[in-house]
């Protein structure tokens, strides 16, 4: 049992509101935070270089021979640890635990794994997930490598405007974005000023207002929700895609060129070979990203209409069945899809890795 | 999604525009009015939103809920500031705004030394199990942290540290951990091998040329690994959510989420709530776009 449940109050339900409590004095509280802040920034930085230099220190202690042996792990200690506390372990942990009961008390078999894959919400779940996995990637990279092309056209200056426009949204959270979506997508009712605006263009258009979340047909709130996710994330394919194509040497394009092959043709022929390894780094990338997929959805529509995930139902596995067996269960599930994944990044990078 | 069929279609008269040029030009600057139509409009519907949202935060709460914001010309002298102070003072988006800084600071700065000595070690160091280890440390790279939830709740639970925000300071130096190392050791491994190599013949030790050469050479490495971490865990949410939970240290991203409970109250608190939390990524973002840019090309992109 874990302290945490004691202090997850109801407010997290959407639409359930709990005013914040207000307290006095509050200014003096929030100096004596940002204070310790930077303190701990100077003491941690502190700590850390006193550790090396005395993890160093011990090493010069060691015979030459040893000091040279010793000396690299001594340096990658401490980062290893993080990785090892932080990653690794838990990794380990949530393994057991989806083995286990509600409250990681006993052993159950393989009964979590059983209930969530044999529950229909469970499966819609799952299947939105490889919605996301299916679209998202691809068209993130579609739409980076068309505003890359383009924008490469363009003078310098233009180009680097539409680049940051297309770029920032990368730098707003999950959470804001989800906001200024939500707004995007508002809905009033029939004959009421519209305030979302994509439902004044239908309203204007003749149409009657969508509730663009609650429409399960054919998942179209599920691409609501991916939409948010391209217009936070094309950016990043972007700019990754545009340098490899200014990184294409200029005399490959050239030699096709007098060649005489179509500017499509030395495209699809020329570039998108030399730049495969970006296209591909991109595509891992958000893949990963996509099957982590949490924030969006929590905040807009915690998974209700048939939107849900994995990422959000680990979530409310965790903090509103108060399961731990069954959100370790889906973590597992979500390492198990990650894997090939990881497989194919270590190879990957080895082979970039012996290209240069 | 709309956009994508117009980026193929426009992809064709350009190039047939390319084809025209007698000489070659590698970067030719000639975009055809399609080019220029699709990108201006790719590049509206991008701000679209935002500038929704900004609008509606500094409209009252009458307007945003009775007209469109794009309708905002009509009332100019309608506009206040009073969501701000609201959201700031009423609805804890001030202190959530102190706490997002308080949690985002040690937990950028304290792991950029610990990654740069493992990734010193890396580049210029031999030992048995390098590349293992190493690889490793890439493969951590898509491991969710999920992962680390639940058993971290139960260790910080044992040791009362839950709601604190060592708890999420340490929790992020450990995620962080696996993509600086990856950014650093990529950087360090283009720096010139020959002076680290003469640093040596002089006599001086790795902590030596560690600390007098490596570490100022991959300031701009450094400086991109700080910014994504800081934009990462100023953006995060399922980290506070567990381990800080609502109330007295939640973070901005938290504290965005109560307000968009009181709709009632209308899109003007929440649209202010939102700018809130994107503000300061944004100008992180826009100061330092070269350093990002530098640091996700880093690890992608050779050469």
């Amino acid at each position: 049992v874990w302290d945490a449940q004691s202090r997850i109050p109801g407010d997290l339900v959407p639409g359930v509101l709990v005013p914040t409590a207000r307290r006095p004095g509050k200014e003096g509280v929030t100096d004596m935070k940002l204070l310790s802040a930077l303190l701990t920034v100077v003491a941690g930085i502190g700590a850390a270089l006193l550790l090396y230099w005395l993890l160093n220190k011990l090493a010069e202690l060691m015979p030459s021979k040893w000091e040279e042996r010793i000396k690299p792990f001594f340096y990658i200690l401490p980062a290893y640890l993080a990785i090892a506390l932080y990653l690794i372990y838990p990794a380990l942990q949530t393994i057991v635990a989806s083995f286990q009961d509600a409250t990681s008390d006993t052993f159950i078999g393989l009964e979590n794994y059983t209930n969530l894959l044999s529950n229909h919400g469970f499966q819609q779940t799952l299947f939105n997930t490889l919605l996301w996995i299916l679209i998202v990637p691809a068209a993130t990279v579609v739409l980076g490598l068309g505003v890359a092309v383009l924008s490469d056209r363009l003078k310098s200056g233009g180009e680097k405007l539409t680049k940051t426009i297309i770029f920032m949204p990368m730098a707003i959270s999950a959470v804001g974005a989800a906001t200024v979506w939500r707004f995007v997508y508002a809905a009033q009712p029939e004959g009421q000023p519209q305030i979302g605006i994509l439902n004044a263009v239908v309203t204007k258009l003749g149409g009657s207002p969508v509730a663009w979340l609650q429409q399960s047909d054919f998942h179209l709130n599920s691409i609501m929700l991916m939409i948010v996710l391209l217009w936070a994330q094309v950016g990043f394919a972007m700019v990754l895609l545009s340098a490899a194509i200014k990184g294409v040497p200029a005399d490959t394009l050239e030699a096709a060129r007098i060649d005489g092959a179509a500017e499509r043709q030395i495209f699809f022929q020329v570039v998108v070979p030399q730049i495969k390894g970006t296209i591909i780094t991109v595509f891992i990338t958000v893949t990963i990203a996509v099957m982590k997929i949490f924030d969006i959805v929590y905040v807009m529509t915690n998974g209700n209409f048939n939107t849900n995930v994995l990422g959000n139902e680990f979530y409310n596995q965790l903090n509103t069945n108060f399961n731990n067996g069954a959100a370790a269960a889906i973590v597992v599930m979500l390492m198990i899809a990650v894997l090939p994944v990881m497989v194919y990044q270590v190879r990957h990078f080895k082979d970039e890795e012996a290209a240069a | 999604m709309t956009s994508v069929p117009d980026t193929q279609v426009a992809a064709i008269p350009t190039a047939k525009q390319r084809k025209k040029m007698s000489t070659f030009d590698s970067n030719p600057a000639n975009a055809g009015w399609l080019t220029k139509l699709v990108l201006l409009l790719i590049c509206t519907l991008w701000l679209i939103p935002t500038v929704g949202t900004v609008v509606t935060s500094v409209r009252t709460l009458d307007d945003s809920n009775t007209s469109g914001w794009w309708t905002v010309l009509g009332g100019l002298g309608n506009l206040t500031m009073d969501n701000y102070s609201e959201a700031i003072n009423n609805a804890n988006m001030g202190g959530a705004f102190v706490n997002s800084f308080a949690i985002a600071l040690p937990a950028t700065f304290i792991p950029i030394l610990i990654a740069a000595f493992a990734a010193y070690s890396f580049t210029f160091m031999e030992f048995k199990g390098r590349d293992v280890l190493f690889l490793s440390v890439v493969a951590m790279l898509v491991v969710p942290n999920y992962v680390a939830l639940v058993p971290m709740l139960k260790i910080y639970g044992a040791l009362g540290m839950n709601g604190t925000f060592p708890a999420v300071w340490l929790a992020h130096i450990g995620f962080g951990m696996s993509l600086a190392i990856y950014i650093l050791r990529n950087y360090m491994a283009t720096l010139p091998k020959t002076i680290i190599e003469s640093a040596k013949i002089d006599g001086a030790s790795h902590f030596q040329t560690f600390y007098r050469l490596v570490l100022p050479m991959s300031v701009p490495a450094l400086a991109s690994f700080a910014i994504f971490q800081f934009l990462w865990v100023w953006n995060d949410l399922l980290v506070a959510l567990v381990f800080i939970g609502p109330g007295e240290n939640e973070p901005v991203t938290l504290a965005v989420t109560h307000l968009r409970g009181q709709l009632g109250q209308g899109w003007n608190l929440t649209t202010a709530g939102g700018f809130l939390t994107m503000v300061v990524p944004i100008l992180v973002f826009l100061a330092l776009q070269r350093y990002f840019v530098r640091g996700l090309t880093a690890g992608a992109v050779k050469g």
